[in-house]
């Protein structure tokens, strides 16, 4: 029968609820797949108005991360929670954190994106990890995530470092019964007194940095110790495994009828346990890694300029190199036979995703298209969003999409070298993540590009979070010094067409910055405020 | 015991509700359960799909291996096909017959011919059976009250997740659920025949 304190969760709400368990005072993130359900969970949990914990989104996971740091600086426990590409946007502090250390628990959860579900590459956090020098723990499953939430939290105090908490799309979105724990108090505000840790000049840092060098081999004692890795034993020596976080589990599905013959190590803790992978490598003849994502535990392990041939996995070509893995994937490098005798017929189609009837993106992009016919090719750099689809048929309207804010940066760069027009399209949530800086640095040269800020009043993409300006678009961009006479806002409606058409033209033609807000609800998300 | 069901069809055809629904059933009886769920991009009317596996073992893999589903339950019939690798040999196809076209969509007879071709299958016009329950949007529960009779998972557990997810939206909403469920059933228990 049903217990009571079991929970259905995906791995992403378990990590949230752990995270309220564990007497968090504030979450700080911004909107990623597949790490968005993180905050809209604990946006959601009564738990966080009763104790007053803050879960509003950042402006991008770079003030996420600060915010969240400033948090532990004070004594209590924070998260920050963001995508892959995120932490890129956030290293700086992330990385710099390591070398002041924390005051309170700090866990950074990052969810990477193996197969590009939702995304623009396959980085892999535990390289982040690693380039920090603090702990990394990656869950094999939704019970997992919420237990190593938990652990982590302590470890951070005990340690005083930032931990990583790496999880992965199938993990992050997928769901099980996760039984909970009893909840902590919060910390007391409980501000540090040696201060000089966190005044990163030289002269501290140089101590701060030696003192995270000098404390690398602790950390490998305590994944030694902990229970998160384990050395099970295995009857046949030929070969020995390595199964990191979900790649455990497609390993275990090949084994639910017999046992696992073979000698196996579960990694849900970094840095990597030497004393059991040594153990491992004088038992078997033969080393599997299996680890979602990129061959980061089979790079560290393999001789890579003398291969012997004794570690395999995805740089032997055993495992795929890119993409998520799966039991069928695992069970054939392990010499198993799997069923794989019905194909998709071919009248099944490709379904791409595509932007809702009634967006007003769409209509943006016939006028933009229109425009095209008039004025000739013209290059438009455009911005992560609802609005990349345009890429797709039947609109077909951009040429660009590489990572947050680029848009205005690359029409700038591309105007700087002389393209006419550039065009940058970006979206209201993604503007103010990181196109502001962009449009300032556009505006101090007047270089001549148009900049159309399709403004939803939404983060769409992601499922209709809050955004950090609504209302507000126009007014930020007259403070940075955008022309009055060439900021214009239209609504892009069919009714609307000709006169939003005439407006986009001129305003290509001027050689200068114009700024043009297309405003125009989400209709899938926007929630009458 | 022990279900592999694949749930099939477009963003925003109410995967999800049937995937919380088995779950929350398989709960209910203490059991087992992982499900995939499909967040992001492809939400935005592209073919989405969830596994749900349902075991009184401990599962590993949230995915099902290839030719390991007992069922595919697809309000689509075109995605219905897209997972047929999947679907092992006894496995059960049901699906809504009303398609959800785009530009290429294959021709309809095409398609009917092709879901034929698997002996186990159900083909109903979920949509109008919805409507007869009260709202076309109840469509995913027509299907699943279709797969009902071929999952290891019992009616009642089922209807138990039914009443637990729709619960929190007022009684209407449960009876309007139940009897799409229903309706979904009896067609398929007289197909069956
Ligand atoms: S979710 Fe909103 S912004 Fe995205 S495509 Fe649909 S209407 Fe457009």
């Amino acid at each position: 029968m049903k217990n009571p304190n079991i929970k259905l969760l995906l791995g992403d709400e378990a990590v949230g609820q752990a995270g309220l368990d564990a007497g968090i005072s504030g979450f700080y993130g911004y909107p990623g797949t597949p790490s968005t359900e993180i905050i809209t969970y604990v946006q959601r949990a009564k738990i966080s108005k009763e104790r007053s914990i803050h879960t509003k989104w950042s402006v991008n996971e770079k003030t996420a991360m600060e915010e969240a740091l400033g948090m532990s600086y004070a004594g209590k426990r924070s998260m920050v929670t963001m995508k892959h590409v995120g932490l890129n946007v956030a290293a700086d502090a992330f990385i710099n954190s390591a070398i002041s250390g924390v005051n309170g628990g700090l866990v950074i959860a990052v969810a990477d994106d193996p197969s590009m579900h939702s995304s623009q590459n396959e980085q892999d956090s535990r390289f982040y990890g690693k380039f920090a020098m603090i702990p990394v723990m990656e869950p094999s499953t939704q019970q997992e995530a919420y237990d190593m939430t938990r652990y982590a939290f302590d470890l951070s105090e005990k340690v005083k470092l930032p931990v990583l908490l790496r999880l992965t799309t199938r993990l992050a979105h997928s769901r099980s019964g996760v039984i909970t724990g009893e909840p902590k108090d919060q910390n007391k505000l409980n501000p540090p007194d040696d201060t000089h840790r966190f005044i990163l000049l030289p002269s501290n840092a140089k101590g701060r940095y030696a003192s995270l060098v000098d404390m690398q081999p602790e950390l490998v004692e305590i994944s030694e110790n902990s229970k998160y890795n384990k050395f099970l034993p295995g009857t046949d020596s030929s070969l020995g495994i390595i199964a990191s976080g979900i790649g455990y589990t497609y390993l275990m599905d090949n084994y639910l009828e017999n046992k696992n013959p073979y000698p196996t190590i579960k990694i849900n803790q970094y840095p990597l346990p030497k004393k059991m992978i040594r153990e491992l490598f004088q038992q078997c003849d033969k080393i599997l890694i299996i680890e979602e994502g990129y061959p980061v535990i089979e790079e560290l392990l393999r001789n890579n300029i003398f291969d012997d041939g004794k570690v395999i996995g995805k740089l032997s070509g055993d495992l795929p190199r890119t993409g998520e893995l799966n039991s069928d994937i695992v069970a054939k490098a392990l010499g198993m036979k799997i069923v794989d005798d019905l194909s998709i017929p071919d009248i099944v189609k490709g379904r791409p995703p595509a932007m809702c009837v009634g967006c007003g993106h769409r209509d943006l992009y016939d006028e933009l298209n229109f425009l095209t016919k008039e004025i000739g090719k013209r290059r438009v750099f455009a911005d992560i969003g609802c609005y990349t689809l345009g890429a797709l048929p039947p609109y077909e309207a951009i040429d660009t999409c590489i990572d947050m804010g680029a848009s205005i940066t690359m029409a700038k760069g591309a105007a700087d070298a002389g393209i006419f027009p550039a065009i940058a399209v970006i979206g209201d949530s993604t503007f103010t993540h990181s196109g502001i800086t962009g449009l300032l640095d556009a505006v101090n040269e007047n270089s001549p590009i148009t900049v159309l800020i399709s403004d939803n009043y939404t983060t769409a993409m992601t499922g209709g979070q809050d955004t950090a300006a609504t209302g507000r678009i126009a007014e930020i961009c007259r403070g940075l010094g955008v022309e009055e006479e060439h900021l214009k806002l239209i609504v892009p409606l069919k009714k609307n067409m000709e006169k939003n058409i005439e407006i986009i033209k001129n305003e290509i033609n001027y050689q200068g910055v114009s700024v043009i807000i297309a405003q125009r609800e989400c209709v899938k998300f926007y929630k009458k405020m | 015991m022990q279900d592999n069901i694949i749930l099939a069809g477009v963003g925003g055809q109410g995967i999800l509700s049937i995937a919380a629904v088995l779950a929350m059933g398989a709960l209910s009886r203490g059991l087992y359960v992982k499900q995939s769920e499909v967040h992001g991009m492809s939400q935005r009317g592209g073919a989405v799909q969830s596994h749900i596996r349902i075991s009184d073992k401990e599962i590993q893999s949230v995915l099902i291996p290839k030719g390991h589903a007992n069922a595919i339950i697809s309000v689509e019939p075109m995605e219905a096909l897209r997972y047929v690798p999947w679907l092992n040999k006894e496995g059960w196809l049901v699906t809504n017959s009303e398609p959800y076209k785009i530009p290429e969509y294959p021709d309809l007879e095409d398609l009917k011919v092709e879901l034929e071709r698997f002996s186990n299958h159900i083909i109903l016009d979920a949509g109008k059976l919805a409507k007869k329950a009260g709202n076309k949007r109840a469509a995913n529960m027509v299907v699943l009250g279709a797969a009902s009779p071929f999952l290891s998972l019992g009616e009642d557990a089922i209807i138990e997740g039914i009443k637990t997810i729709f619960s929190p939206k007022g009684t209407r909403m449960v009876e309007l659920n139940m009897d799409a469920f229903n309706y979904g059933k009896e067609i398929a228990i007289k197909q069956v025949k």
